[in-house]
């Protein structure tokens, strides 16, 4: 019998756009997802329904209006829309990882010690963590020779590929992937496949944005649909 | 001498100096403003010294007056006639029979007692003036007793010349708290601060600052664990008295080189000669 | 005032006759916590920084310290060498113009050793040495610990400046724009730079930046200001990414993407 690890509670989230003489978006009323451990579920829905934002909601990159995200962290559910910013940041540091659509870079850092950072920061050795961090970027078909290089002169597809190792290596507890192959091709699409399902058995669970049907389809324990809101005047 | 109180200096402006002089021995290094007067000699020339001398002289003193170690320089010999005619005290050069010493840019080899005190004259009280133009943050710095400003010209030296290369007025902390400069007696003379049984006075006219040493008070000149402070002498004795453990002046003889090395205090010299010692020079001469 | 917090302010207000630089400001500040304080010119950001670090007397309002031994200590309140002392020691202060901090005619080791010698460091060869290290930790050239800060080029003499200020290993460091016065193609270095260590020394810092880019490399928290009120605070990507406040939405849509 799988825990729940993540479960949100009469979630709403609307947008307030005071350049735009303060017209309100709403997109998400009253969304109660819940996951358990071992289980990936996918986010449905037509593009722009909210999926992106509900999943940068539970990261607590957007700030839930109203209701509750609980997380199970440390042993206890924890409620991530009401807590304060060091809350926020220990739980994203331990439990909850996150892959984004782009590679946010920063300047300079080699490929290598953007995945290693993770480890790192959890005490790790700076040589354990290159190594274990080596292994995933070749794993993901990043040859050793761009290991050494900022990933800011990538292809897209290979900023992506960093993005999922560093998503990864961490073995958060819950893992929240937008759009995770959208720029890989067929043989990598296919490792990522393996990785995710790999997570599951050993016990992560996953939120998955993803359009790719054969992919989906390939992960997906259950979709979960969102409704596009009316917007209000 | 008619028309001259004791001294030369009236009561008031020496019970203003001995205002300020009590002040300074009882923070010992620490700079103790007064009011500096016009006197017979310009700045530069140990106007402050002799206002220290002229305030603390009683008719009982005997006063020796060196410069650079001698007694018989013009200037010594001006500050001692200045003194014997507005004070009509007894002088010496005999630093064993003086009471009130008055130096110039020396301290006598011979070790000094309790009942003497030594008056030293200075040109640039502020032992931080060249590394910190600002008086006003010299002030504040002695008042926090933060000195690592001085410890960088320290380090600088050293990793520039690989020794610290101040030969003479080297700064000293005094009882620990107090960073001073001594006048610019060599760094050679520093030690003999340490723990001195007379009183250290000191005075800068043109500076208008007066401090002091009491007796027995610590001195330790700045230094590094791993380079400590050496008190650095002419490698060789004195040529007239033999002496190696006195402070030497180096003295050219001839056009063509030559060049005799003599102790700076004449007193310990002749004191040394008179008891029988003889250097490399008198020996030579004796041959002849 | 939270058990946790290294440093708190509340209520701060300062007038310079009719302009009023702060009104009303709280902080708090964790340790290893970095908190950037953004705003655009007159927001009060840098006057913040002074109020906070006890260089400016705020007109109203209070800023508490806690130290090492976890007693709390008022700022404004405290006799004038403790405060230096503590500048000296616990606390750092990083300028935009690193000249402000650093002696011209001493040289590079002497600059980074300075703080040590006055905290009572009396060996020479350690010094030098703790000295070399760090410029090694601040990517100077080990070799130029004797040159003077004159041949340095500007990202060098900002360097030597958070060496300077580092050496101590101060829990809590004050950064008034410290990429400002460097040319774009200097700053990336400097800023990786500075994250590294801040995040292995578990450094807490106050940095004020107009550089929102800046803010979101390397701060945790973000303050955002607006003539000399708090508009909005919080974790930073949450106030760059979903910013609530009407001047955050502004200033956030400002910024040009290269």
């Amino acid at each position: 019998m799988s825990q729940v690890v993540l479960q949100t509670d009469a979630l709403d989230k609307s947008f307030t756009l005071h350049l735009q003489g303060g017209v309100r978006i709403p997109v998400l009323a009253g969304v109660g997802l819940d996951l358990q451990a071992s289980e990936c579920v996918v986010l449905s829905g037509p593009s722009g329904v909210g999926k992106s934002t509900l999943m940068r909601s539970l990261y607590g990159n957007y700030r839930a209006e109203a209701g509750r995200i609980l997380i199970r962290h440390h042993g206890a559910m924890v409620d991530l829309a009401n807590a304060n910013p060091r809350t926020i940041l220990a739980i994203r540091h331990e439990t909850l990882g996150y892959v984004s659509q782009f590679l946010r870079v920063v300047p300079r850092v080699p490929a290598l010690d953007v995945v290693a950072e993770v480890l790192i920061g959890r005490g790790a050795s700076q040589e354990a963590a290159r190594q274990a961090a080596t292994d995933l970027l070749l794993r993901l078909n990043i040859p050793r020779r761009l290991h050494g290089l900022p990933p800011a002169t990538f292809s897209g597809g290979e900023q992506q590929r960093v993005n999922l190792a560093r998503g990864f290596i961490g073995r958060h507890p819950v893992l929240l992937l937008d759009e995770p192959t959208a720029s890989l091709d067929a043989e990598n699409r296919s490792v990522v496949v393996a990785m995710i399902n790999e997570a599951k058995r050993s016990g992560i669970a996953i939120i998955a944005i993803c359009h790719d049907t054969d992919v989906r389809d390939a992960i997906a324990d259950r979709l979960f649909p969102l409704m596009p809101l009316q917007d209000a005047a | 001498m008619k028309g001259y109180n004791f001294a030369y200096l009236d009561e008031q402006t020496k019970r203003m100096i001995r205002r300020a002089l009590l002040k300074a021995v009882a923070i010992p290094g620490h700079q103790v403003p007064f009011g500096s007067r016009e006197m017979p000699l310009p700045y530069g020339w140990g106007t402050g010294g002799i206002q220290v001398t002229a305030s603390v002289l009683g008719a009982g003193d005997v006063l020796k007056v060196i410069d650079q170690g001698a007694d018989d320089t013009t200037n010594a010999v001006s500050i001692r006639r200045f003194f014997a005619r507005t004070a009509g005290v007894r002088t010496t050069t005999r630093t064993a029979d003086a009471t009130l010493i008055q130096t110039r840019h020396r301290i006598p080899e011979k070790t000094l007692r309790d009942d003497q005190i030594i008056v030293y004259q200075v040109p640039q009280p502020e032992p931080l003036f060249r590394l910190e133009p600002s008086r006003v943050e010299t002030r504040r710095m002695h008042g926090l007793a933060d000195y690592g400003l001085m410890h960088v010209k320290l380090y600088e030296d050293i990793a520039r010349f690989g020794q610290i290369s101040i030969s003479y007025d080297y700064p000293v902390m005094v009882n620990r708290r107090h960073l001073m400069s001594p006048s610019p007696i060599p760094a050679f003379d520093n030690p003999k601060m340490h723990r001195m049984p007379a009183l250290q006075l000191f005075g800068a006219g043109r500076e208008k600052r007066i401090y002091a040493i009491p007796p027995w008070t610590e001195v330790r000149s700045l230094d590094f664990d791993d380079h400590p402070f050496r008190a650095i002498n002419a490698a060789r004795p004195c040529g007239l008295c033999g002496a190696t453990d006195a402070y030497l002046d180096e003295v050219v003889t001839d056009d063509r080189g030559g060049r005799l090395f003599v102790c700076s205090d004449t007193d310990h010299c002749a004191e040394r000669r008179a008891a029988g010692h003889v250097g490399e020079e008198g020996l030579k001469e004796a041959a002849e | 005032m939270t058990d946790d917090t290294l440093l708190s302010a509340r209520g701060l207000s300062l007038s310079f006759g009719a302009n009023d630089a702060l009104v009303g400001v709280d902080v708090d500040l964790w340790p290893g916590e970095m908190l950037a304080v953004v705003g655009e010119s007159g927001s009060g950001k840098t006057t913040l920084l002074n109020v906070l670090s006890g260089r400016l007397v705020p007109d109203a309002g209070a800023v508490w310290y806690r130290d090492p031994a976890g007693k709390l200590h008022d700022v404004h309140a405290m006799p004038a060498p403790e405060l230096r002392t503590l500048h000296r020691s616990d606390w750092g202060f990083v300028h935009q113009d690193p000249k402000q901090n650093l002696r011209m005619n001493v040289t590079a080791g002497g600059n980074v050793g300075e703080r040590l010698m006055a905290q009572g460091a009396r060996h020479y060869g350690n010094i030098r040495e703790q000295a070399i290290d760090w410029l090694h930790q601040v990517e100077i050239d080990a070799n130029r610990v004797d040159d003077l800060p004159r041949t340095f080029s500007g990202g060098m003499l900002q360097r030597l400046q958070i060496a300077r200020t580092l050496v101590t290993h101060p829990r809590l460091v004050f950064m008034d724009e410290p990429t400002g016065s460097l040319d774009v193609s200097v700053q990336a270095r400097l800023l990786d730079l500075i994250r590294t260590l801040v995040t292995r020394l578990k450094i807490a810092a106050v940095l004020v930046t107009h550089d929102i880019g800046v803010a979101r490399l390397l701060a945790h928290r973000i303050m955002v200001m607006q003539r000399g009120r708090v508009v909005e605070t919080g974790l930073t990507d949450q106030v760059l990414d979903d910013p609530q406040h009407p001047y955050t939405q502004l200033l956030v849509s400002s910024v040009l993407q290269a």
